[in-house]
């Protein structure tokens, strides 16, 4: 069960039996201490700071909402936020969709899956590693392996795809799409749950492939494709070291890969703004939520419960 | 949804089921072209990972002129180049992480396993409330939290330390797991706690006796995603680690390549494929908890 089955079901439990409230306290204390000191304290001290002008050195100034107003003044912030939108509706679809052919692909009907499952898994794990955002460096650079195999044949004169302002974003697009392996395994869980004879009576009603795949595979897998619309939904819209790796922490070439997080890192610990990077912190947050919310919304519409 | 079963599944491969066509000949024909074409797709996805090892070997002036990946140099001067490139040996990044990962698995195992065992098997007040705080701040943005955490340790002068990396772990923090580990819990029969309550058993002594034994994948689930996760990250070490003896090997690398200006590529990417190396011996050993973890809870 997914964390937004048992979100859903939560309130439908029952309790009973006898209740156990001091041994329960004493399982519970290292994460009542985190809950408190480590996740709501500072989200309540982050809402405070974000409406005062703090440098870490001078005691906070209460401003009220001067630093909201200023973000959407910005002309910085609200590029950033363009950048990050951009990748983000552009690499989750495109990723989902590939995750989606590479399980269906992955899925039965050959030897041999489990190692091409492996080598199509692999990226995932290693693609927000550092290494592999300077391998995105150079690959994508001016002499980089993308121009010399582009070169054998016969391609000459390309540009530096990570310093051209329209190419860069593309590449972080293409880095985040080829860790499709995650989902992929989400995917193949998901089709491993579609019982075999729902296939075989539409086979016997004459459904081709293609129809099987829409009216059977699709609604059937429902569920999951919205686990990992809003699971990479929120892990894109935080994405943070391959846009600081590839341009080299400045967001460039003319701030084309600032994304949000990294701004709001130049903000926060390169300016120390702290209100300012905290006010951002949370705009990133309310903008997460309202995204998560509209996708639970519509997820009435278009996800499928067998049950 | 996505039970155990399913999961076992994805392991093995999957018997010829009844609606593959069979059609004499041409069927070997088929499989044979269907394997080129998934070669050739794996080769396209791991190339520039290949590429890097490759060239790790080449001398540095290749990097920029032989795209292919069948090895044709074994140079190893890249490798002691980079080791000491920066201000220390390679080594005590390598180090830094090793400490850092080590106390995000211990803390991971500690707080989380305990506070699925509490949601898992007891009743208590609030329990709703806890477990629903519990769910969402698996959905929470780091960056909330952040710029007061960072201060907060500041105050406690942390800063500099592996602490601020460490703390949030010991105080479950990654709640993810503790949702591995409460939907783990949850698939033990209850039987065999009633067993060890009727022969006087306390719940810690069931937690320790019972459970804990009995929900070892979870835990190595939990501890080879700690690790991976751990290893790759690279937000917290920046913003908390700034002085060079403290780094870890992301922070180290990230400096690397600021440091050279078009310069030592071969010595990058040689560290960079030291980096690499325990995240992929890390999937070797680990594949089937991986793949077991991201397909019960659909994690990264």
């Amino acid at each position: 069960m997914s964390v937004f089955e048992e979100l859903r079901s939560v309130r439908s439990s029952k309790t009973t039996g006898k209740r156990d409230n001091k041994a329960a306290f004493f399982f519970l204390l290292p994460w009542l201490l985190g809950v408190v000191l480590i996740t709501a304290g500072p989200m309540i001290a982050s809402l405070w700071i974000s409406l005062t002008n703090y440098n870490l050195i001078q005691s906070p100034q209460f401003i009220g909402v001067q630093n909201y107003i200023r973000m959407f003044q910005d002309p910085r912030l609200l590029n950033s936020l363009r950048v990050t939108f951009e990748y983000v509706f552009v690499s989750v679809p495109i990723q989902l969709i590939v995750a989606l052919a590479a399980a269906m692909l992955l899925d039965r009907g050959m030897r041999a899956l489990p190692f091409y499952r492996s080598v199509f898994y692999l990226p995932s794990l290693l693609g927000s590693s550092v290494a592999v955002a300077i391998l995105w460096r150079q690959i994508f650079g001016q002499g980089g392996l993308v121009n010399q195999l582009l070169g054998l044949v016969g391609l000459h004169n390309l540009p530096g795809w990570i310093s051209d302002p329209q190419f860069a974003l593309g590449t972080i697009i293409l880095l985040n799409i080829w860790t499709f392996g995650a989902p992929m395994i989400i995917f193949l869980a998901g089709l491993r749950q579609v019982p075999e004879m729902y296939y075989e009576a539409a086979s016997i009603d004459g459904a081709g492939r293609w129809m099987r795949f829409l009216r059977i595979t699709l609604p059937m897998l429902s569920p999951i494709i919205f686990f990992n619309i809003i699971l990479q939904l929120i892990g894109a819209f935080q994405s943070f070291t391959q846009a600081f790796i590839v341009s080299g922490g400045t967001g460039g070439p003319s701030d084309s890969t600032m994304f949000y997080s990294l701004y709001l890192y130049q903000q926060g610990f390169n300016q120390f703004d702290m209100g300012y990077a905290s006010a951002m912190a949370w705009l990133l947050f309310i903008i997460i939520a309202i995204i998560t919310a509209v996708t639970f919304v519509t997820s009435k519409y278009w996800v499928f419960y067998d049950n | 949804m996505t039970t155990d079963t399913a999961t076992r599944a994805l392991l093995v491969p999957a018997k010829r089921r009844g609606r593959e066509s069979s059609r004499g000949l041409r069927r070997p024909v088929r499989s044979v072209v269907k394997h080129v074409i998934m070669i050739a797709l794996a080769i396209v996805m791991i190339y520039p990972l290949l590429w890097m090892v490759v060239s790790s070997l080449r001398p540095n002036d290749e990097i920029f002129t032989n795209p292919s990946i069948i090895p044709d140099h074994f140079d190893w001067s890249n490798y002691t180049a980079g080791w000491n490139a920066l201000a220390s040996p390679f080594g005590l990044y390598l180090g830094n992480s090793v400490i850092i990962v080590i106390g995000a698995i211990l803390g991971n195992l500690f707080a989380c396993s305990l506070a699925a065992y509490a949601f898992a098997r007891l009743e208590f007040r609030f329990k709703r409330v806890a477990f629903t705080i519990m769910l969402l701040t698996i959905m929470l943005p780091f960056q909330v939290t952040l710029v007061p955490q960072y201060i907060m340790f500041s105050w406690v002068h942390m800063l500099n330390t592996f602490w601020p990396l460490i703390l949030p772990k010991v105080l479950g923090t990654d709640s993810f797991f503790i949702f591995l580990m409460v939907q783990f819990i949850r698939a033990i029969p209850r039987e065999l706690d009633e067993a060890a309550r009727i022969d006087g058993c306390g719940h810690p002594r069931i937690f320790f006796r019972v459970i804990l034994p009995l929900m070892t994948p979870a835990l190595a689930t939990t501890t080879i995603f700690t690790f991976i996760w751990m290893w790759n990250e690279f937000f917290g070490p920046i913003v908390y680690l700034t002085q060079p003896h403290t780094w870890t090997v992301q922070v180290a690398l990230g400096q690397f390549i600021d440091n050279q200006t078009g310069g030592n590529w071969g010595a990058l990417f040689a560290m960079s494929v030291v980096s690499l190396v325990p995240v992929f011996i890390a999937f070797l050993v680990g594949q089937r908890f991986l793949i077991r973890g991201i397909a019960t809870t659909g994690i990264k």
